[in-house]
């Protein structure tokens, strides 16, 4: 990842821009959050703060931590968008989906259902017809 | 909310099943219709010396003008306790206070419900839900375009036979010979939802912007793909699936 040189070549990543301080080599940010990325830090950092998404990022394993970061940041850009219900408003939504979804399946396989025993019954008609 | 029935093999690393997030949305929904009678007890408890949840946990004197206090009762300590881990008390109390008093609530209990989550998968929180909830709605339009596809033709085997029966041409005995429909919908019948592992979790991420969330949602809109895990195998994450 290029972002994970942003401190070797003094150029600082994000967060470290945003708090004003050095950024080391082992700054925990650096590898996710870099420098052409400023408002991804600051939205984070605004929602969570960088304290607790330092302790975030030490409690899961190293090759979790891009997932961490971004699934962090889409959530407090969508408690940016919407202050009261954040990403939970969008989970109602698509739980409410997956219902309707689900009640027009059930409709869908019971007329199917009834389809199939229909010409089920035809067909033991006919063919008691044909023979007869 | 009707319960749905996953027919499916566990994920290796159940973090967050779909029941539990199920029953806590609910809960988080339900505790919107608390009513404002309520709300004002709990104020009125903060001014009666009895600390709020982040008070105690603050280790400070709830004040009567305390603005956790008609959000944290002191019966449910684990909520603030969460809210702070995840968010911290200072960045709460920002939010809240840049909100108008009848939206606090909501608020909270999102917070509540987003802690929760994070808490229970410090990777993916609430993402997770989001994907596995789109993942089941991929699934279930697919589910719903095959049946329907079925429906229509015994709908129109339906209509052939009525017409050829009033001819006196005997249609149905040729497709029962073959065998194929009534077959194809025993088989399509009991086709169950195949549980999404959560390895291969990230697709594209399009949260449908839908208007009908009574909360007023705003849409969110397509995001930045997540890299799939290297753990991954097999299926590719990274594609964009319109959930619409």
């Amino acid at each position: 990842m290029s972002s994970s040189y942003s401190n070797y070549t003094n150029s600082p990543c994000a967060a470290c821009k945003f708090l004003r301080r050095r950024c080391t080599s082992d700054c925990v940010f650096a590898p996710y959050f870099p420098p052409e990325e400023p408002t991804k830090f600051a939205n984070v950092h605004r929602i969570f703060g960088a304290s607790n998404v330092s302790k975030i990022l030490h409690e899961v394993a190293p090759h979790q931590r891009e997932d961490a970061v971004n699934s962090l940041a889409y959530e407090a850009e969508a408690r940016l968008k919407d202050p009261v219900y954040g990403c939970v408003g969008a989970i109602s939504v698509l739980q409410r989906q997956v219902l309707k979804l689900q009640r027009e399946l059930e409709e869908t396989n019971a007329d199917l259902m009834r389809y199939a025993s229909c010409l089920g019954g035809e067909t033991t008609s006919a063919y008691g017809g044909r023979r007869g | 909310m009707a319960k749905m029935s996953f027919a499916h093999r566990e994920p290796q690393n159940p973090k967050v099943s779909s029941s539990f997030t199920r029953s806590n949305l609910l809960l988080f929904l339900g505790e919107r219709d608390i009513s404002r009678k309520v709300i004002k007890e709990k104020m009125a408890s903060s001014s009666t010396n009895s600390p709020c949840a982040a008070c105690k946990f603050l280790r400070r004197k709830c004040q009567p003008e305390c603005v956790f206090a008609p959000y944290f009762p002191p019966d449910q300590p684990q909520k603030f306790a969460n809210v702070h881990k995840v968010f911290g008390a200072s960045n709460v109390t920002k939010l809240l206070n840049e909100l108008h008093p009848s939206q606090r609530e909501d608020a909270v209990n999102s917070l509540a419900y987003e802690a929760d989550m994070r808490l229970r998968d410090p990777v993916y929180g609430c993402v997770g839900v989001i994907s596995l909830l789109q993942h089941q709605l991929r699934q279930l339009q697919i589910d719903l375009s095959c049946a329907k596809s079925e429906l229509s033709k015994y709908q129109s085997l339906g209509i052939l036979a009525a017409t050829h029966q009033s001819l006196g041409i005997n249609l149905l005995a040729g497709a029962a010979a073959d065998g194929t429909t009534t077959a194809t919908v025993r088989d399509h019948h009991f086709h169950h939802h195949q549980f999404f592992p959560r390895e291969q979790m990230f697709g594209g991420l399009d949260v449908p912007a839908s208007n009908n969330y009574d909360g007023g949602i705003l849409a969110i809109g397509q995001i930045t793909q997540f890299q799939q895990p290297r753990a991954a195998a097999g299926d590719d994450g990274r594609r964009t699936v319109d959930p619409s």
